[in-house]
């Protein structure tokens, strides 16, 4: 008897906690979590200049160090630079890409309100 | 006191099936409100979990024996210490514990990692909570510490081999290690049922997966250091199932380590390291069966239950729903890269990973084995020391000399020409070295002599890499030889984190092989008066001693030592009886030498009637070792763990950019 009375007393205790999210007033973040399918293409895009750049960072210094010969630092560091130049247009062109539709979507309230002026 | 653990113990058993439940509805649906709810939930969780192990201490504090746990393993005359890690002795209370730990360590991993896990969080909630519903039913349903009887006037005590200082860490740090494992798992499979298989999940996972290995390493070194100390047959380790069950996942852990980096770097692996991270989780599980269920014969086995048959339904769903989840998200895991050359120091690590999940999975072969054989055969074939040394040799000794090559390989790829001249000084060293060796009588013991040469290999090379990244940091800015050193570690701690924790493996290895392959042993029956010589020890037998302790008689031989003819001082050897648990042990005594690293060890086996004593007196070359490498690998383990600023504030900015470029 003692048990289910004290469990009914905790449990209203981790109950109120619980519900807490639930129980507040809406706000815009309340929503569904968004699906974010642009932010994990843009983060692979950017993962990949990362990865190119620390790999171009511990070259020169394993080159440094001598564990990395002249003749195989000169044979790693052409292809990681050509790496790290293709991550960094592939960032470009998505930001390019990002700014162009947003100027789409910018341009649609406009161009809708122009249509509407004309038809007045 | 009772009603209030059980009550507790209910509750909490709610909340993870509230949060595995309903987040894992919150998740598959989107539903933020409800993945915050079930988040509470996990954290209530942890609160439930404290109030329920808050009154099973004060029932062992207050010596309440009308709870069966706190009477089966404790008693009035234990000492304060050893009444506290009755808390762990037992199976109901050390499951508390599996369970305390795990809700702390979930709600610390939910809360550290909110920002960086946003997308796969609210599926990490349901899948820590999914396995606190299997450790909160056992307590509610199978196995209570808040069981009550009419109070005896005293307890049955404690097992006497678990009244040492090293158990009162070994258990916690056992389960710290064993729990820990649950968290990178969980990050794993959220990550796989969120599809967010970047490298946010790596990163989160790899510091709790090194936390998690330097716990579980520094307790079987502790665990080692009981069974040396307290067992009393001059050993440290001896293949028990047990010890096994800790080593195993501690080996699957160490090979994920290594893996995580080239994934990091090169984006491979990214299949073997989800495998990897369910491997350790699942032969923690594992562990904490062998140690619980009693299933196999064991000296570390302090239980025998039904609870057997609940773990391996457990361990059974976990790995049959991890592996259809891997599959399922293949398609997500593909490598963005590929090895490019054989000699490189992914290969290496390629290399490493596979002699680690190799001796991984041969333990494990050999610890199943006299299940499988009593399931097939109908007797139980015990595998013993021999298969499992062959075995360590085989893996070992390769793995070992990775430790040495791997750092002095380049990424990607590397000419033959700059890897001799890269292996040149560090092989040169250790050919010296291992003639040297050989010319002063160590062939005796070829594997020894192999380990030796090729630690002497792994100690120049590691050396080799301080001192040439010293140079390399100095030659880039003013700084003197000291600011170098500690801005090298400082701006690459796991690299060179990693360097000493190699280097405790080194050391370690020295210490394994010297002391099981160079020791020396000899036993004798005195009488008072005699004395007794081992290697260059020489051991008298002064009489016996008798004396009274709070909870046990101690019967002591006292026995002059002397090496080469130079008086060492008394040691004290013998046997303690315990009074409540009516139960001898042995009480060894040790003499170490540090300069050597060398310990004289002497058992006391048997107090005659005629005044002699029986006695078997070892001595453990380096094995002094052992323990230095335990030290030095926390050392390594923490400059490793400390928090590095500057790739959290990497971190921070490509998560910025990855706003700015997604809502521009």
């Amino acid at each position: 008897m003692a048990t289910l009375a004290l469990t009914v007393v905790f449990a209203a205790a981790a109950g109120l906690f619980v519900v807490q999210p639930i129980l507040r007033p809406r706000s815009r973040l309340d929503g569904r979590i968004q699906s974010v399918d642009d932010e994990d293409k843009h983060l692979a895009v950017i993962e990949r200049r990362d990865r190119a750049l620390a790999a171009l960072t511990e070259l020169e210094f394993d080159h440094r160090t001598g564990n990395v010969s002249d003749v195989d630092y000169r044979e790693l560091i052409a292809p990681l630079r050509r790496e790290a130049a293709e991550a960094l247009k592939a960032l470009e062109r998505a930001e390019s890409a990002e700014r162009a539709m947003d100027a789409k979507r910018a341009g649609r309230p406009r161009a809708r309100l122009a249509a509407a002026r004309h038809c007045r | 006191m009772a009603p209030i653990g059980r009550a507790a113990l209910i509750v909490t058993l709610g909340l993870v099936l509230y949060a595995t439940l309903v987040g894992g509805y919150a998740a598959l649906r989107g539903r933020r409100r409800l993945a915050e709810s079930a988040r509470n939930a996990l954290l209530a969780s942890f609160a439930t979990t404290g109030v329920a192990s808050a009154v099973l201490v004060i029932g062992f504090l207050r010596h309440d024996f009308s709870l069966v746990y706190v009477a089966e393993h404790s008693s009035r005359e234990l000492p304060l210490a050893y009444v506290l890690a009755g808390f762990w002795s037992g199976q109901a209370g050390s499951l508390l514990l599996w369970m305390l730990v795990l809700t702390g360590m979930s709600s610390a991993a939910v809360l550290l990692n909110r920002r960086l896990l946003v997308q796969a969080l609210p599926w990490t909630v349901p899948v820590l909570a999914a396995v606190a519903c299997f450790f909160a039913l056992v307590p509610v349903f199978v196995s209570s510490p808040f069981a009550t009887r009419p109070a005896p006037p005293n307890g049955a005590g404690m097992n006497v081999s678990l009244q040492n200082p090293y158990m009162l860490a070994h258990p916690p740090l056992l389960y710290l290690g064993y729990v820990g494992l649950t968290i990178p798992f969980a990050f794993a499979m959220a990550a796989l049922l969120s599809r967010r298989t970047d490298e946010r999940w790596l990163v989160a996972t790899r510091r709790w997966t090194l936390a998690s290995w330097t716990f579980l390493g520094i307790a079987i070194l502790l665990g080692a250091k009981w069974a040396y100390e307290s067992i009393g047959w001059g050993g440290y380790y001896a293949w028990d199932p047990v010890e096994n069950a800790a080593l195993m996942p501690w080996l699957a852990a160490t090979a994920f380590l290594h893996s995580v980096m080239v994934q990091e770097k090169k984006a491979m692996l990214r299949v073997w390291n989800v495998i990897l991270v369910t491997l350790a989780f699942c032969l923690a599980l594992f562990g904490t069966f062998l140690t619980r269920s009693g299933v196999i014969n064991s000296i570390h086995s302090f239980a025998r239950s039904s609870i057997g048959a609940w773990f391996l339904a457990f361990i059974a769903i976990v790995v049959g729903a991890s592996i259809v989840l891997i599959l399922l998200r293949l398609p997500y895991l593909r490598s963005q890269s590929r090895l490019e050359s054989l000699a490189s120091r992914e290969a290496a690590f390629l290399y490493n990973n596979l002699l680690l999940v190799a001796l991984a999975l041969t333990i494990l072969w050999g610890v199943v084995f006299p299940l499988v054989s009593e399931a097939v055969r109908g007797t139980a074939v015990t595998v013993g020391p021999p298969y499992y040394n062959f075995f360590l040799r085989a893996f070992g000794l390769p793995l070992l000399l990775l430790m040495g090559i791997g750092p002095l390989i380049a990424w990607r790829r590397a000419s033959l020409r700059s890897l001799a001249r890269s292996l040149a000084g560090p092989a040169i060293a250790a050919g010296v070295v291992g003639a040297l060796l050989l010319a002063a009588g160590a062939g005796s013991s070829p594997p020894a002599l192999i380990a030796y040469t090729f630690s002497v290999f792994v100690l120049v090379a590691i050396g080799l890499e301080f001192v040439r990244g010293t140079r390399a940091r100095r030659s880039l800015g003013a700084e003197s030889w000291i600011g170098a050193f500690a801005s090298l570690i400082a701006r690459n701690r796991r690299r060179y984190g990693g360097y000493i924790v190699h280097a405790a493996v080194v050391l370690l290895a020295i210490g394994v092989a010297g002391s099981s392959a160079y020791g020396s042993t000899a036993s004798a029956r005195l009488q008072p008066g005699q004395t007794m010589a081992v290697g260059s020890y020489t051991l008298g037998y002064l009489g016996s001693t008798f004396r009274q302790g709070r909870n046990h008689d101690e019967l002591r031989a006292q026995l002059a030592v002397s090496r080469d003819g130079t008086p060492m001082g008394v040691v004290a050897a013998g046997k303690n009886r315990y009074h409540v648990e009516a139960f001898f042990s042995s009480a060894v005594a040790i003499r170490t030498d540090w300069l050597r690293a060398e310990d004289l060890f002497v058992i006391g086996e048997d107090f005659n009637r005629d005044g002699s004593v029986d006695l078997k007196v070892l001595v453990n070359p380096l094995v002094g070792l052992i323990w230095v490498a335990g030290v030095v690998f926390l050392l390594g383990s923490v400059i490793t763990l400390w928090p590095d600023a500057r790739e959290q504030r990497r971190l921070a900015r490509r998560m910025r950019e990855v706003e700015v470029l997604a809502h521009a």
